[in-house]
């Protein structure tokens, strides 16, 4: 804080008021100085605040997404996403779609044509297929929908795809959105499992030393001399055919963490090592404090904030690996899908050509890995006490 | 004398640590359930023929598949010292003999993408250090964040995508058919090469700009630095003379996690762009049970990241003494 600026605000304020602010700055914990320096980095709060809203947007994805994952339309083969309309032949209705109907241009490719005779409109929380918000509420009503009501008989439900439909006919908006529920944990579950096992190997190795130390370094030394993607994909390949979903995503969550806790378990060895040395510790030690106090009261504290940093930046890889895992077809599996599965219909260029639409899973995969970059370098900074 | 023992110490441990990852790229081929010769059964039987137990037995006794499995590790390890690296069942050829195909141009596309990321990222570093806070560096910043956010695997496919838009035809595999016999053999080769190179360097390039940038910004501060620019030292020679030497530290040090972070690069972009690279032939074998052919590209790839290492290791001991000092001292 500038002298002037406290100046100022001692004159503004109650001198008592103002001593009572400034002492309960200097006496606040270590988490909450952080949280404070945290909110004032800009590009990490905008972060924060798009990682909320998508990590919601999954724990929601059933009530959010118009359709559910099987849901699928043959008339809507690779359409384009919908345009949602307000006006009907000059007159205010509300938002609406037309429906598609299939024709063919000079070059016999498929187009789609908007039918401009009936309007269907966009309706709030209309019932569609069945859902589960967090394997507990059940539910069929979504957010949004379009009203069939007054379809002819025997005609395909008219949808909305605002995002566009894949080559069954699936809504990509819905689908992003259930993807996310993988993509997006995955990531998550794989750093807490690798930071578990970081702490307690690499405390392990930092505070017993010895041999213990030299035979978890060797095998940290071996384990990352292997480049991760053939490792992953070998170990992805490894998961055997014909197991639940459940268990596919259990098993692609362990193979991304066994390959990151090594770093992180050297970092933890390193700072614990470094720590071990300092003049705080020798004197809990001379106060007669135990060990274990020793390392849970005023070890782990000293590097936790360091922890929490490198844990964050280890997100992205994650989402990375994920995404390229099942993009190759070797992560997760029909009927369950990723943002990785979505993007396995764009590996020829002429389905990029003809839908581009399609690679919308992308900006969804970049936005996450750059919003976990950005909250990490932000939490780097607000961990710093010498900044 | 001195500097034998060290070097010779290193070389003993990289052959420890190889030695431990032929056992984890062993461990990792036998983990599918099944092998090799259950998925013939299954075809064969598919295909009409009657399979007794004595035929599976038999085939999988013809295959050395019936041995306990550190017998089969033992086994395989002295057959890769041999030169013996077993039998490819899918191509049904040698396994050395697949990997020899593809190895120079992984190592061709491989050595030219560390080329061009260090000759790149350097100056761009030195750049943004020296000019931060200027356009140039909030706009390589910005490039920066763009390369790691976008898996270079879409990358890759965008690229392609753009040159067929281009040029009418989408530019895929390596080599022309009949070889680069003259100047625009060689100019549609080196043409074919852009799109790998630029989408495997990019990844890499951005990480090392970072470092390098932040080493540089930390040399900025330091009193030796103002020392010498007090002195009158022109800033050309301060960047190349004096803080130079403080670089070449993180540039040396990544070079194993850079050798890694190619192989995972051009093993997915290579499958994309269908190179004749060991990533496709690492995908297919993975997805065949070809356990001898997918532990044979393991074991090489893992092989050229710990040689990597060895000789960043020595590099920075030769570079910088005090690192030698210190390991001496524990």
């Amino acid at each position: 804080m500038s002298l002037g600026h406290m100046k100022r605000s001692i004159r503004k304020t109650n001198p008592d008021k103002e001593r009572a602010r400034q002492e309960k700055y200097y006496t606040a914990s270590q988490w909450s100085l952080m949280w404070r320096k945290l909110i004032k980095h800009r590009l990490a709060l905008i972060s924060f605040i798009i990682l909320a809203i998508l990590y919601t947007g999954a724990i929601f994805a059933g009530f959010l997404a118009p359709y559910g994952l099987g849901d699928f339309s043959g008339s809507y083969s690779n359409a384009p996403p919908s345009k949602i309309r307000f006006v009907h032949e000059g007159e205010f209705i509300g938002p609406f779609v037309y429906p598609y109907e299939i024709a063919y241009d000079e070059f016999w490719t498929k187009v789609f044509v908007e039918n401009t005779e009936t309007p269907y409109p966009i309706r709030f929380f209309v019932k569609g297929s069945p859902y589960k918000i967090l394997g507990l509420i059940e539910s069929n009503v979504h957010l949004f929908g379009v009203d069939n009501s007054n379809l002819q008989p025997g005609k395909d439900d008219v949808r909305v795809m605002l995002f566009g439909a894949d080559q069954l006919g699936r809504d990509l908006f819905s689908r992003i959105l259930i993807g996310s529920q993988v993509s997006l944990t995955v990531p998550l579950l794989g750093t807490a499992i690798s930071f578990v096992l970081a702490v307690i190997i690499g405390g392990i190795s930092g505070y017993y030393g010895g041999i213990v130390d030299t035979v978890i370094q060797r095998i940290i030394e071996v384990l990352s001399s292997f480049p991760t993607l053939p490792l992953w994909m070998a170990l992805s390949a490894a998961i055997p055919p014909g197991i639940s979903v459940t268990q596919v995503f259990i098993a692609i969550t362990i193979i991304m963490s066994l390959l990151s806790w090594p770093r992180l378990a050297r970092t933890v060895r390193s700072r614990f090592l470094s720590l071990r040395e300092e003049d705080f510790v020798l004197a809990a030690r001379l106060a007669g404090v135990s060990d274990f106090k020793i390392i849970i009261k005023h070890l782990v504290p000293g590097f936790m904030s360091y922890l929490i940093v490198n844990l964050t930046l280890g997100i992205p890889n994650m989402i990375l690996g994920e995404t390229a895992m099942s993009f190759l077809g070797l992560g997760m599996r029909a009927p369950a899908t990723s943002w990785g599965v979505l993007l396995q219909e764009t590996q020829s260029v002429s389905n990029i050509a003809n839908h581009p639409w399609k690679l919308i899973p992308v900006l969804f995969v970049g936005i996450s890995v750059l919003a976990f970059n950005f909250l990490g370098d932000g939490l780097r900074d607000a961990a710093d006490p010498y900044k | 004398m001195d500097n034998m023992i060290y070097i010779i110490k290193r070389i003993g441990m990289a052959f420890l640590t190889l030695l431990m990852i032929s056992f984890v790229v062993f461990f990792i081929i036998q983990l599918p359930p099944g092998d090799f010769v259950d998925s013939m059964v299954t075809d064969m039987v598919a295909q009409g023929e009657t399979v007794t137990e004595q035929d599976i037995a038999n085939l999988k006794a013809m295959y050395r598949m019936d041995r306990p499995f550190l017998v089969q590790y033992f086994d395989w390890l002295k057959g890769i010292l041999t030169g013996n690296w077993g039998i490819s069942f899918y191509y049904n050829q040698g396994v050395l003999v697949k990997i020899k195909e593809t190895l120079g141009a992984t190592l061709m596309v491989s050595f030219l993408t560390l080329g061009v990321t260090y000759i790149v990222a350097i100056p761009i570093a030195i750049y943004s250090a020296k000019n931060q806070y200027s356009l140039g560096d909030y706009l390589f910043t910005f490039l920066g964040f763009v390369g790691m956010a976008v898996p270079n695997f879409l990358l890759a496919i965008l690229l392609m995508y753009l040159s067929f838009k281009w040029t009418g035809r989408p530019i895929m595999g390596l080599f022309i058919d009949g070889g680069i016999t003259d100047w625009a053999s060689l100019l549609e080769f080196l043409k074919r090469l852009i799109i790998p190179i630029t989408v495997i360097s990019l990844n890499e390039a951005c990480g090392l700009i970072r470092r390098i940038r932040a080493q540089m910004l930390d040399e900025q501060e330091k009193p030796y630095v103002l020392c010498i620019r007090a002195k009158g030292t022109s800033e050309r020679t301060i960047t190349f003379k004096y803080q130079m030497r403080a670089i070449l530290n993180p540039i040396v040090s990544g070079l194993g996690g850079m050798i890694a972070g190619v192989f995972n690069g051009s093993t997915i972009t290579a499958i994309v762009l269908m190179l004749p690279t060991q990533g496709p032939i690492l995908l297919k074998a993975l997805q065949t049970q070809d356990v001898y052919l997918s532990g044979g590209i393991l074991l090489i790839s893992a092989t050229l990241v710990v040689i990597g290492t060895l000789i960043s290791d020595l590099l920075l001991a030769a570079l910088d003494p005090r690192i030698k000092l210190l390991e001496e001292i524990k």
